[in-house]
Order: C-alpha cells, then structure tokens, then sequence
C-alpha cells in the first residue's frame, strides 16, 4: 500500500480501467499530455493520464461536438483555473469539464429546449432574472472568443497561452463584469462557465465530466448507492466505499 | 375546427394528486371521468428506476420532471408599475409536468394544518386585536375549520402511507409527538422515520433549549405497507434522490404509487396523456362550462364535452386557467375589486448555515426528501405574538435532503467561488455542514396578485401567467425573528463553529429557490366578493366548475401544503358525490 490507495479502492480503480476502458485515478500524477495539441488541430482533443498505479498512459481521444479548436483550448484552460489540480487532487481539465461542456452545449440544453426564448428582451430588475436572448450555445461560443480576445489584448496570445495568474486575473475581471464582451455582459459569461465547470465537475461520469469520479471523490460524494437504510443511524459512520456512477450499476458493479 | 371527443360525465384537468384522487373517487360512483394530462406517462417501473433515476444533472439541474419553461413559464414583477419579465428558466420553484405532477418530484413533508390558520383573520384580531395586521394584509378565514377537514386528512393519510407519531390523539397529546399537533382521529398510519446524524444534533440542542422538537411526519412510507386502496409501498431506503426524482422504490407517495393503478381498472375511468388543456369553454351565458379544450399529442386541437369540469392543475396554473377561460371577475389591485388572481402567496423560507469541526460527520447522501427532526414551538399561533406585532410562525428543523454535489456543496461565508481556496473549502466542508432550514408561512397583499400577462405568451399563444409580488413588511419580521431563533440552535449544536442566519429580505425575486409552493388565486372563501370557489371548491359564477390544490389558499401556512390538498381533493369528491350529483347547481347559494 506504498501508493496510499487502499487495497479495495484499488480493486475498484482496476476494474473501472477494464469495464468501461476509462483512465485511473491520477491522484497528483501528471495530466493530459495530448489535449492542447490536438485541439489545435480543430478536430479533436485528446487526453491521456498516467495512471497512480504505474499502468500505462490510456490515451482517451474525444473529438469536440460543439467547439472549434481554440474554444476547446480556452474551455481547458479556463476550467482547469476555476478547479485547479493542486495537493487536493485534480482539478476541472483532469476531470474531463471541458469534454463535458461541450457535449452539453451540442445538445438540448445547449440550444435552450428549456430556455423561455420568446421576444421581448428587455432589461429587467436583478429579481427578474436572466433576461438575455442568447442560448447556452450562442453564449459560450461568443464568451470563448471574447475571452481570447480580451487575453490577446492584454498580454499578446490567447486565453489558453497566459500564465495561471494571467487566466485568474481575466477570470476574475470577467466575474465582476469588468471585461467587454460586446451584447453579452462578461459577469453572464463568467456565471454560466462556473455552473457549467460545477456541474460537469460533480454530474455522473457518463455526461463524459467527473472523469474517474473525480469530483465526487475530492468531497467523499458515494454516487449512486442503492441504500443507506442500515447506516442512517450509525452516525458519524466514516463512509469509505468508492463512488460508483449509473454506469457502474449498469454494469452491475 | 375543433376535434370533438365523446361527451363524458367528468373531465378533470391534470394527473397530479386531486385530478387522480376525485377522478377516481367519482369514476367508482359509474360517473364516466376523463383526467387529461398534459404530460407523458411516467410510471415508477421503468421509467424511475435505479441506477438511472439517480442523476443529479438529468433530474434536478435540467428539469425533467419540471414544466418546460420554454414552453410555458410564468413572468414577473415586484410592483404594478414595473413591467412583468419572463422566468426563462425555473429557479424560484418548480412547477410540475407529466404525470403525476408536483406529486410525483416532491420531497414528501406531510403535515395538517393548525385549526388557526382556518380561521386566521378573526383568531389574531380576536386573540391581539385588528391591528396586528398591517395595513393591505388580505388575508382572510378559510370557509371550513380544521374539525370538518379531519376525517379527510385521515383518509388521505391512509392513502399516502403517511408515517409519523401522533401527538395529539383526540385532544389527548402523546409524549413523544409533537404537542403542537392538532388533534386527529387516529396515528398515524406508518411509524417516523429513521433520524439521521444531523437532525438528531438538532433535536438535542432544540430540547437543550427547552422547545419540543419531533421527527418530521412524512409520506415516506417507513415499512412495507398496503393503502387504503390496497396498493403496496415499501419501506424508503434513505437513498438521497427523492425530491426532484421520481422514487424507484415505491416508498414515496405519488399518484402512481398510490391510486391511479386502481382507477385505471375501473371500466369509467380513462386517463389521456399528453393533452395539454388551453381552457373550459361555456355556455352562451357564461354560467355554464360546456367541456374543455386541449391540444392532443399531434398538435390537434380537440373539444371534449363533460356536465363537470374540474381543474386539478399545478397550484397556479389553475388560477391561470381561470383566468384563460373568463371565468370570475380578475382582481384589479388598483380598486381592490374583483376576485381572480387575488390573494398570491408563496413561502417565507431562510435558513441558517452551519459548519461543523471535522470529527462531526454529515454524511449528507444519507438522505431523504422529508427526513428531519423538527420543532413548531415558533409555528401558527403557538407563542406570544403580542410583542413582535406581526402575524404568522414558521417551523425550524434539520431535514437531510440531498448529498447530490452540484447542488450541495457548502463552504462557509467569505470563500471564493472558484479556484484552490473554494476547491480546498469544499474538500474540508462537504460532510461537515448543513444547514437549519426555517420555513415561514406568508401573508397576501393587496397589490400581490395574478393575471394574464399583455405581452408574453406561451408555446401555444396564450398569455402567460403574470405574478406581481413583493414581501409585506410582516413576512420580513417573521423571518427575522425565526432565523434569530434558528441561529440561537445552531449555536447550542455540538461541534457547531460557525453559525450563520440569513433571514428572508426584499424584495421578493424570481432567482432563488423558495420552495415550490406557490399558491393563491382562487381563494375559497364565503363571501363571492372576496373569493372565487365556496367551501367545497365549486365556482360561485360557474357551478358546474370545480377548482382543486394551492390556488384555494387564501394564505399560506408555515406548513407545507400537499396534506391539505390531498384532504380537500376527497372533501370536494365527497360534496360531489353526496350533493352535487343528486342535484346539480349551487352547493351553497350566493
């Protein structure tokens, strides 16, 4: 147990590897080794860990739906600021946020099916709510390309090429509406990817985010448990089985 | 060119709770009912089964058993002088669709109502004097007492499995329960519920402080059952997806679970499915509705006659078909006159965020929806309201609802919202907090109401909905002085660091979650200047229309509503079947 993963988590992590061909945990291990260049070829990213155990990289190639190559670029950069890989473990990109929202975007939310569309757009009072036209889609194909152009403007290259604390400091103006994206307000922008960077964080893996269960593992979330009748009661009970997603159950695992 | 159905002797509008309780009651009498639902079909097995069902993201985040807000949503405004803007998207409740309704995604809290709130306008004034209510307060007695609904609530508690410990068995409170209850006929029919880690710290801390904390009643059944309709539950297994899910387990009450599977083998019962009703249509003289019309699947727009039609859609919504239809005068807040959209409320919920030191687990997905241990010393009339000057109560509990992350993961006041310092917070908080959740009861207020939108319409070119609302000063009081007593508990907890009270402020908003308990609009009343539907939720201007659910509301409780609903649903089919149908027309003159 020289690795400080326990013997059972182990098993669990292998047969995950082998049931659904997903990469292990890569607790602090390096991360995404061919992701940015094969987005810039505008067809594809891929992504590839090494596993904690000492297995080989798998490489996972996941192609864009929804984004062209440099809004994938910036998706990845900017998830991998708002949940960084730090000694707590991995962060958004590692987790697959990026892959998760752009599938998301390429789908029914992404072009608003539950989305009241319906002019007028009028600016509202704050109590009234989200006022704009745009869907999830047509807001976050504008806000990636403002965010680069903002990040070109101020430090000469796109989002995906600043330091770490370049992409904070444009994150942080955009989350106080402090950055000019045109018709859409850059605090809109910035809420929308924080939700979005949550939800593809802490969603069921099989929405293609919280890659190895990443998310859930960081707070002690078990997925999805069939029951804790015998344990509700046993409080304080430290609950150490590893999360298990729909697609585990479905697998009967 | 309308599509015209066969006649039928009943036509109820809607699959949830009522629609499926009088439907069936009226269809084994041999009425012939069609309930049309605007929803799909969706029945505990296949379509709420587990591992599937468990999906945060599908359920909860993008709204599946929610109205489409993109096809119709309501729009809002805080005062007559502002214009009323769409909710684009549900954040401030969540207003049902498909089968089942609101009955189907609900937590399952399960209460009665206190007797005073039935007759709440002549109990404060009796008890503290007329002017405990502030000036505009609409608020108004209730046409039935609590002793009339008591068989009724009995009824339904059987039909839900409710589980609990009674407090007050016929006058005579039971050491144990809740000696805030009111009186009921018999226990309740299932045992409480299980108490997980968190509540039980509250209810140590709560009995610390001298108050009278209980295990919350719910509809969760709490061991293997058979219903009055000899329908079987199972025990709930504490899984953490229930509200906003469908159950897998036939453990929470919903139409599916606990009626419609009986009504559906009655020869006069027919449900239809993915009819989306647009309104009642009436005589020439406007003083009789002759059927409804509803878009069918297709798109088609159908005619189906009935001698009955009763709307049984969510809350609201029926205040809105009221209105689509022309039936009652519209409420002008401006006079005061009219009675339609009069008298909007919805809940004056806070709460108080607690974070614990590490060695106090949570374990918050050991869950839920109504599992809580809960105290109603601060409820209804049941303290000293003289010195606060305001009207109304709350009760104050842990309930462990949900572990699900995307929703709940607390981190204390001041954290950042992203980056290492957020990610490190959520780490060290998420199975070491959880709030008290205060939950207050509302007053309506003249210039509160519903209406038909000008403007915004809905997918099918009708007006929508308008709420114009904001809190009455006495709601802010109220919320004040709970969330001071929630944090006061908080602070008696053990392994409590931090505990933070955020009180209900205005103004009154479309963007955060404040339960799903809208209600209002067609208050039942005695007097038709002051209410659309007499006692037993017959239409004063249109006899042969009756209305069910939280639209009846004159006022909201602190207590959550579905029990309420759930006795007045067989209160109505009871008058129905008793009176009505022997003599059709006015129940009670005007």
């Amino acid at each position: 147990m020289t690795d400080g993963i326990p013997h059972h988590r182990r098993i669990f992590l292998k047969q995950v590897a082998t049931a659904v061909g997903a990469v292990p945990l890569a607790l602090g291990a390096s991360v995404v080794a061919g992701g940015a260049a094969a987005a810039e070829t505008g067809t594809a990213a891929a992504a590839a860990t090494a596993g904690a155990s000492g297995q080989a990289p798998v490489p996972v190639v996941t192609a864009w739906l929804f984004f062209d190559g440099n809004e994938g670029r910036a998706a990845e950069a900017a998830v991998a600021r708002l949940i960084p890989a730090d000694d707590t473990g991995p962060g958004a990109k590692e987790a697959g946020v990026a892959v998760f929202i752009d599938r998301q975007l390429a789908g029914a939310w992404g072009s608003g099916d539950h989305l009241y569309r319906h002019a007028p757009f009028l600016a509202g009072t704050p109590q009234q709510g989200y006022q704009l036209a745009f869907t999830p889609a047509e807001m976050f194909r504008l806000g990636f390309a403002k965010l680069d152009e903002a990040a070109r403007k101020a430090h000469a290259g796109a989002f995906a090429d600043l330091t770490p604390e370049q992409q904070d400091a444009l994150l942080g103006e955009a989350e106080h509406g402090k950055l000019d994206f045109g018709a859409l307000p850059s605090a809109a922008f910035f809420g929308a990817l924080l939700d979005a960077t949550m939800e593809g964080f802490f969603s069921d893996p099989i929405y293609g985010g919280n890659r190895d269960k990443i998310g859930w593992k960081l707070v002690g979330f078990p997925g999805v448990h069939a029951s804790y009748a015998n344990d509700i009661e046993r409080h304080g009970v430290a609950w150490t089985r590893p999360p298990a997603s729909i697609a585990d159950a479905d697998n009967g695992g | 060119m309308s599509k015209i159905m066969p006649a039928v002797d009943v036509v109820l509008v809607g699959g949830g709770w009522t629609g499926s309780v009088i439907g069936k009651e009226l269809a084994a009498t041999g009425q012939r009912v069609v309930v049309l639902e605007r929803g799909q079909p969706r029945w505990t097995s296949p379509d709420f089964q587990a591992p599937g069902v468990r999906d945060e993201l599908k359920y909860t985040r993008r709204n599946e058993l929610h109205q489409n807000a993109a096809t119709e949503t309501y729009t809002f405004r805080n005062r007559v002088d502002e214009t009323a803007l769409p909710m684009r998207r549900w954040q401030f409740a969540y207003p049902a669709n498909h089968l089942g309704g609101a009955g189907v995604h609900w937590s399952g809290a399960y209460y009665r109502w206190d007797p005073v709130e039935f007759r709440l306008r002549s109990h404060y004034t009796q008890r503290y004097g007329a002017r405990i209510f502030e000036d505009g307060i609409t608020a108004q007695d209730w046409p039935l007492t609590y002793d009339e609904l008591e068989p009724f609530y009995d009824r339904f508690d059987r039909l839900v499995g409710a589980s609990g410990f009674a407090g007050n068995l016929k006058g005579v409170i039971q050491p144990g329960g809740n000696p805030f209850e009111p009186w009921r006929s018999r226990p309740y029919p299932n045992p409480p519920m299980r108490v997980p880690h968190a509540p039980a710290l509250f209810g140590e801390a709560a009995a610390k402080l001298g108050y009278h904390p209980y295990i919350q009643p719910s509809a969760l059944s709490t061991r293997p059952y058979v219903n009055s309709e000899g329908l079987h539950m199972n025990e709930c297994v504490y899984c953490g997806f229930c509200s906003n899910f469908g159950c897998e387990q036939f453990a929470k009450a919903s139409p599916q679970v606990c009626i419609l599977p009986v009504a559906l083998k009655l020869p006069t019962f027919e449900l239809r499915t993915n009819a989306h009703v647009l309104r009642v249509e009436l005589d020439k003289d406007r003083k009789s509705a002759r059927g409804v019309t509803y878009v069918d699947a297709a798109g088609v727009e159908t005619f189906q006659p009935a001698q009955i039609v009763t709307l049984c859609a969510f809350a609201i919504n029926n205040t809105r078909l009221l209105l689509l239809s022309g039936i009652g005068r519209p409420y002008d807040p401006a006079t005061g006159d009219g009675v339609v959209g009069r008298n909007y409320t919805h809940q004056t919920s806070s709460g108080v965020s607690l974070f614990f030191d590490e060695s106090v687990k949570i374990n918050p997905f050991m869950a839920a929806g109504a599992v809580a241990v809960t105290m109603d010393d601060f409820c209804s009339d049941n303290f000293d309201h003289g010195p606060l000057g305001f009207v109304g109560g709350g009760y104050i509990q842990i309930q462990v609802v949900s572990g699900a992350p995307i929703g709940n993961r607390p981190t204390p006041p001041g954290t950042p919202g992203w980056g290492s310092a957020w990610k490190k917070a959520v780490k060290r908080y998420y199975n070491h907090s959880i709030p008290i959740t205060i939950t207050g009861s509302a007053l309506p207020v003249r210039g509160g109401y519903l209406s038909l939108d000008p403007t915004y319409r809905d997918a099918w070119g009708q007006p929508l909905l308008r709420i114009t609302y904001d809190f009455p000063d006495n709601d802010i009081k109220l919320s004040a002085f709970l969330t001071e007593k929630g944090t006061e508990i908080g602070h008696a907890m053990r392994g409590v660091t931090l505990a933070q009270g955020n009180p209900r402020t205005k103004p009154y908003g479309a963007t955060g979650y404040q339960s799903s308990h809208i209600n209002g609009g067609a208050a039942m009343g005695s007097d038709p200047a002051t209410s659309v539907v007499n006692r037993y939720g017959q239409c004063w201007d249109v006899p042969n229309v009756f209305v069910t659910g939280a639209a009846l509301f004159p006022q909201n409780s602190c207590y959550n509503p579905t029990g309420t609903i759930g006795a007045l649903a067989y209160w109505t089919a009871d008058a129905i079947k008793r009176d009505y149908l022997k003599a059709p027309g006015k129940l009670i003159a005007s």
